[in-house]
């Protein structure tokens, strides 16, 4: 295989492209609406629900799904597995990506986002009781370090191009870039251990809103474990998917790894979830408790079956991308049943997503795939590239 | 392989240790009333539910009267971003009483342990008050709260966060809140938080058949610096107040926090420890 990684090219925008666009667009609009208005008229959110699907499912889930990059650094570089380096790039492009979209929900979603940068700018005012700081601490600096680390790909491409100072910039930074890469990645490795926990942390504090199945001292290392999993299972996904649509050949071998690190980490995951639940007494609570057992149940259901299609066949390319599948959904619901499904603020409030709150993510969405898509056919991010092949 | 193993290991076993000494470090202290602590007392034996309080906290705090679709006059069902206390009538099987609601003052408040750069603080006499220029309106004190307290204006592009400050403008003055100073029939009193504490359990001692033995906010929460007087054979429960332990919000998220955080040292001992292991393997020649 070739091992070195090279743009996919073809048009920025095609005709299948160009509809996400459309759909990111659609969610531009009202994204302008909530500006002018405020979030009452465009979200379905309320005093007893005041975080949605934005936090919900853009931030917690989203961050989580963009730990790919994390997941395989942590094998490459400190397990030392080099013969996963291949699945480097593409993997912190989905994260970059993940992150910054995640970044890109919190201004949508806070009231006063004006006042945003002095959560940056004044050290002395910081508040270490809140997890949420250390969470948008964390969150700021990561989607940086993942730019950095994603920048030798837009700096190969500018060198190889025709003289310009562009080119000049390229052949400068890059000596200098790659001296910083290693302290770089380090920090890469430590602020998503580091806010992926408090994410878990954040939930602490609704004592009596959340719901004994999910409330726990310990959804810090939940949340941290679970994103590893996930991290594993959206590389997995993803290049899977990528592979089948530009007809590269299949990195099963590599990818079966993968499924085997993300067996180990999810049954831990599991084990940590039930010996909780038992700890704290609450294991019946979990089987009785009407919708919310189902929620339980579906979320423990789809991580079993993850793990048990994993252990069965994760050397058949399409058994693993169902069982990379099953874990992300996994995974996404343990969030969203901490983060919504199981906070009840008490009598009489309720909460379901508006219809501009949900296109504002599923615009979201789409950007984010819309970007993925124009960086591989433009940055060199994937290896075994065809080039005749067109995405 | 075994250096891998080991090295992964490590990793893991550092952050599972590091939340592991989060959750068994001692529990945070307790939170004591400042020496200066102001508090209201509220009577609902005395109140006779002719909402003055609601339509003075509107005029000392700016509050526009909700002007309601077809000619309703400020009727608001709860307590909102334009409305900072309320009265409300249990009416339940023939039981009835009246109960105020509005923010509780906790010794030890949920909000201001979670508000990021400190928009909601306690002051010197521990009246919880709240500066707009730190917010950033991410409502976690909103998430956090166990008495649903802190409203945000949903309607408004430039929202804040309305929450009863106890008239912290008049107190400076050395006046007294506005629900306080217009109550006809003295349900709702300020004053010097340890004499409310005695002043409600004189009056629970003193008459037994009036009220409810438990008087809430002297614990409850880690307690309240706004103190309530339910009638005998009604719940606080009953009235819509939380049912919550002597612990304060905050003390297991705080644990929980300081342990992994104390004096920063997991994250530099992390990094350090990780960057051990990445040039290790970079001069073994894993790296390519």
């Amino acid at each position: 295989m070739n091992e070195i990684a090279q743009a996919v090219g073809g048009k920025i925008l095609g005709s299948k492209t160009s509809k996400l666009l459309w759909i990111a667009l659609i969610g531009f609009t009202f994204m302008a609406w909530r500006f002018v208005f405020g979030l009452g008229p465009v979200t379905g959110l309320n005093d007893g629900y005041p975080w949605g699907i934005w936090i919900a499912w853009d931030v917690v889930v989203g961050t989580a799904l963009a730990c790919g990059g994390y997941a395989v650094a942590i094998l490459c570089y400190i397990m030392n597995k080099g013969k996963y380096h291949p699945l480097v790039r593409s993997a912190i492009v989905t994260s970059a990506l993940g992150y910054s979209m995640a970044g890109l929900s919190i201004v949508i979603d806070v009231g006063r986002y004006w006042n945003l940068w002095k959560v940056v700018v004044f050290p002395g005012k910081w508040n270490f009781n809140s997890a949420l700081l250390e969470v948008a601490l964390c969150v700021m600096a990561y989607v940086i370090v993942l730019w950095i680390e994603l920048s030798p790909a837009f700096l190969e491409k500018w060198k190889a191009g025709s003289p310009s100072a562009l080119q000049k910039f390229a052949a400068k930074a890059s000596p200098v870039v790659n001296k910083l890469l290693l302290p770089i990645i380090v920090l890469g490795l430590v602020l998503p251990t580091m806010h992926q926990s408090s994410l878990g942390s954040v939930m602490i504090v609704a004592m009596q809103k959340l719901s004994p199945i999910w409330h726990s001292p310990l959804l810090p290392l939940l949340f941290l474990i679970s994103c590893i999993g996930m991290g594993f299972a959206i590389v997995v996904f993803e290049s899977t998917l990528s592979c089948a649509l530009l007809k590269r050949p299949q990195e099963t071998h590599l990818l079966a790894g993968l499924g085997k690190a993300a067996i180990a980490i999810m049954t831990i995951w599991l084990i940590l979830r039930f010996a909780d639940l038992i700890w704290r007494d609450q294991l019946a609570t979990a089987f009785n408790s009407g919708w919310l057992t189902f929620f339980w149940l579906l979320e423990m259901l789809t991580i079993i079956l993850g793990i048990l299609l994993l252990l069965k066949g994760r050397t058949n390319p399409a058994t693993l991308f169902r069982a990379a599948m099953l874990l992300m959904f996994g995974g996404a619901l343990y969030r969203f049943n901490t983060y919504l499904i199981g906070f009840n603020p008490g009598e009489g409030w309720h909460y379901f997503p508006s219809v501009p709150e949900f296109f504002i993510t599923v615009g979201i969405i789409a950007l984010e795939i819309l970007l993925y898509i124009i960086i591989i056919r433009r940055l060199p991010i994937l290896v075994g590239v065809h080039k005749h092949r067109r995405l | 392989m075994t250096l891998d193993r080991r090295s992964f290991l490590k990793t893991i076993g550092t952050t599972a240790a590091l939340t592991a000494v989060g959750t068994a470090a001692s529990a945070r202290e307790h939170v004591e009333a400042p020496a200066d602590a102001v508090g209201m007392l509220y009577d609902s034996t005395l109140c006779v539910g002719c909402r003055a309080c609601m339509s003075a906290c509107r005029t000392a705090n700016g509050l526009e009267p909700l002007k309601e679709e077809g000619g309703i006059y400020d009727a608001p069902i709860d307590n909102n971003g334009h409305t900072k206390t309320i009265i409300r009538l249990l009416d339940d099987n023939g039981a009835n009483a009246w109960i105020k609601n509005q923010c509780m003052h906790c010794i030890d408040p949920a909000c201001v342990s979670v508000c990021m750069i400190g928009a909601l603080k306690k002051d010197d006499h521990g009246i919880v008050t709240y500066d707009k220029d730190r917010c950033i309106g991410c409502r976690y004190c909103q998430l956090a709260c166990p008495f649903n307290v802190p409203k945000f204006e949903w309607d408004s592009a430039t929202p804040l966060i309305v929450k009863c400050e106890m008239c912290n403008h008049l107190v400076a003055d050395g006046k007294q809140p506005a629900c306080c100073d217009i109550c006809p029939r003295e349900a709702i009193i300020f004053g010097d938080y340890n004499d409310l504490l005695a002043e409600a359990n004189r009056r629970i001692e003193t008459e037994p058949d009036r009220y409810n033995p438990e008087l809430f906010g002297d614990s409850e929460g880690g307690g309240t610096q706004v103190l309530y007087l339910a009638p005998k054979n009604i719940s606080h429960q009953d009235l819509g107040l939380p049912d919550l332990d002597d612990q304060s919000i905050p003390e297991l998220s705080e644990t929980i926090q300081h342990g992994i955080y104390k004096g920063f040292v997991a994250p530099v001992a992390l990094y350090a420890a990780l960057g051990a292991v990445m040039i290790r393997n970079r001069r073994q020649g894993g790296e390519r």
